[in-house]
């Protein structure tokens, strides 16, 4: 802080949170303290140590006149934040999957019976929604904040809002693993915290909203860049299913455990609902949103076709969601449901390709830089990856090939297939744009580190999909094998043994990936500890000179 | 009641569906297309590239 700033007092918004903070510590040392749930009390604490963490906090900064905003700039710390937050995750997540991986490989290896939180079922989600949830929502919210201010010209609206949003998206995280890791869940795959968290993440999530909308409000360009488009539909429609799909009923109001409105067929289907928009709107949606500003921008080309764009977002956002039933083939949801849910998958195809096609050709005229940037070269594979995956997802959802792929690894190979080479590496590749841009360094500390991150990334990547395909098919088949006499020829636990091997591949691949990771943590660290470059881009002024 | 069978349900649904996603698309089509639009979408198109890497909003 500089002397100017520190005689001032610090904006209202600050205040009002630290108030927020105190009324919110000491609400939950309440519930805390009379709750007769032990779980319940866990998770309470936890809230209770961060708000007290965030009114410290803000008292030490109010008391120190500090948080002013300058509104001839854009908010840069929030996203700086949202970046590491971004590579710390990813770290997190990936690690806990190649544990799980291992288990699965050798049941034995890290599981220790008087320690239930160590179990596979209690890591499972503690890995996906670290990588969704975590590694991606902190890339998205990163980015989202990025994009939206430099396509319109505009500072974050909401002042304070959007770290409110940051730290409270990260409570949510902390208190969703921790109940994970304790054994609190709602058993609804990619919505398994309960009600309390539910609410939290409402909370948080309604103010991003908000703050993302404030800021196309007050935007100078007059049009909403389509990036945007994609951002807002993300975080909409997320809120929207989140809502639906968490609508339960607590048993007591000081207790983790709630039970689902629905019942039956009903909440099958809004489960998969909810659970097929994850994928097309969280980690389909979103990620475009980053496509379309960091491809043109880093290629620096303009998007191949604009008008592709729009047609590409509006036939996709109508069709995705309505495919969520095609994972409720051969199950209690009528046939007719079960149909409908399949076709719109296959509709799909055409915008997805349309997408893919529109990422990839905007490289035109800049082709070399694949050979030259490994930055961009690792956004292009994740279009690729994209296309890939966007086509095997319709292929899987066909009833009869269903009949085959469903419970197989065929499904874990197909979800990691998306996750691993689409998100993750469209994710690594903002990442690799953005810390540069954000610390005002001319360049990544090391490009070499950037190749070596991307080729055992990828390595690992074949690895995985490749083993899940060998065990997914095979599985199916074996499941499927009749004896002569109409009995199922294979017993489970050999059908299990048959996938040894594989097990084996997808953790050594799993283990790559997750090693690309840490170099792409090293190699950020160090751009971030790198001098100032000697001669600055025209463009951008050191702060120090600005501020002063 | 009478007037609500599962089978008016579903032709209701089959029918206005597909009316309702053709013209949904259709009109999507026509403003992606539209030749009043074109300069417009050409300017969106650069938008990323002209935004600078500076801390400093634009004007």
């Amino acid at each position: 802080m500089t002397d100017t700033t520190a005689q001032q007092d610090s904006p209202p918004g600050a205040v009002a949170l630290l108030i927020l903070s105190a009324v919110g510590a000491f609400l939950a040392l309440m519930a805390t303290g009379l709750s007769p749930d032990p779980l319940f009390r866990l998770e309470g604490w936890v809230f209770t140590f961060a708000a007290l963490a965030s009114a410290a906090a803000l008292t030490v900064g109010v008391a120190n006149g500090r948080y002013q905003a300058d509104p001839g700039r854009y908010e840069d710390g929030v996203i700086r934040a949202g970046a590491i937050a971004t590579v710390f995750w990813a770290i997190v997540g990936m690690l806990v999957g190649v544990v799980i991986a291992l288990q699965l490989a050798w049941p034995r290896i890290f599981y220790f019976p008087e320690a239930g939180w160590l179990n596979f079922g209690r890591l499972r989600p503690l890995h996906t929604s670290g990588v969704i949830f975590a590694f991606g929502g902190n890339a998205l919210i990163a980015t989202s904040f990025y994009v939206v201010q430099r396509t319109c010209r505009a500072r974050l609206a909401g002042g304070m809002a959007g770290w409110f949003v940051f730290w409270g998206y990260q409570l949510f995280i902390v208190m969703a693993a921790v109940g994970y890791l304790a054994g609190i869940t709602e058993g609804r795959e990619y919505a398994e915290p309960e009600w309390f968290v539910d609410l939290w993440l409402t909370i948080v999530w309604v103010v991003y909203l908000l703050v993302f909308l404030g800021t196309l409000w007050k935007r100078k360009e007059p049009h909403i860049y389509v990036a945007n488009w994609f951002y807002l539909a993300f975080i909409v429609t997320v809120a929207l299913l989140h809502i639906v799909n968490n609508l339960s009923l607590p048993v007591s109001l000081l207790g983790a455990k709630s039970y689902s409105l629905f019942a039956g067929v009903q909440d099958a289907l809004t489960q998969w609902w909810y659970g097929h928009n994850a994928v097309g709107f969280f980690l389909t949606a979103g990620f475009l949103a980053i496509m379309y500003y960091f491809v043109p921008k880093r290629a620096k080309k303009p998007v191949y076709s604009y008008r592709l764009s729009i047609v590409h977002f509006w036939s996709l956002i109508f069709i995705y969601i309505w495919a969520g039933p095609h994972h409720l083939h051969y199950t209690a949801l009528p046939q007719w449901a079960q149909t409908l849910g399949m076709t719109f998958s296959i509709m799909l195809w055409m915008p997805s390709w349309g997408g893919m096609i529109n990422g990839l050709m905007t490289l035109s005229g800049a082709w070399d830089k694949l050979r030259t940037d490994p930055v961009l070269r690792m956004m292009a594979v994740a279009v690729g990856f994209y296309g890939m995956s966007t086509f095997e997802g319709p292929l899987m959802s066909i009833r009869a090939v269903n009949a085959l792929s469903h419970y197989t690894d065929w499904t874990i190979g197909h979800v990691h297939s998306g996750a691993l080479g689409w998100v993750g590496f469209i994710s690594f590749g903002a990442i690799y744009c953005l810390v540069p841009w954000l610390w005002k360094k001319d360049r990544l500390y090391s490009n070499a580190l950037v190749e070596w991150h991307f080729w055992i990334a990828t390595l690992g990547l074949l690895l995985y999909i490749a083993a899940m395909w060998v065990s997914g098919i095979g599985e199916g088949l074996l499941w499927r094998e009749y004896t002569p006499q109409g009995f199922l020829a294979n017993s489970f636990v050999e059908t299990v043994s048959a996938k040894h091997i594989a097990n084996i591949i997808r953790a050594l691949g799993g283990l790559m990936y997750l090693s690309g990771a840490l170099i792409m943590a090293y190699n950020i660290y160090r751009t971030i500890r790198q001098p100032a470059p000697a001669v600055l881009p025209a463009a951008s002024g050191p702060i120090v000179a600005a501020a002063a | 009641m009478s007037f609500l069978t599962y089978e008016q349900v579903a032709r209701f649904a089959q029918q206005g569906g597909t009316v309702y996603f053709v013209v949904i698309f259709l009109a999507g089509l026509a403003y992606a297309l539209w030749p009043k639009n074109r300069e417009a979408f050409r300017d969106m198109a650069h938008l990323p590239l002209r935004d600078d890497e500076d801390e400093h909003v634009g004007s």
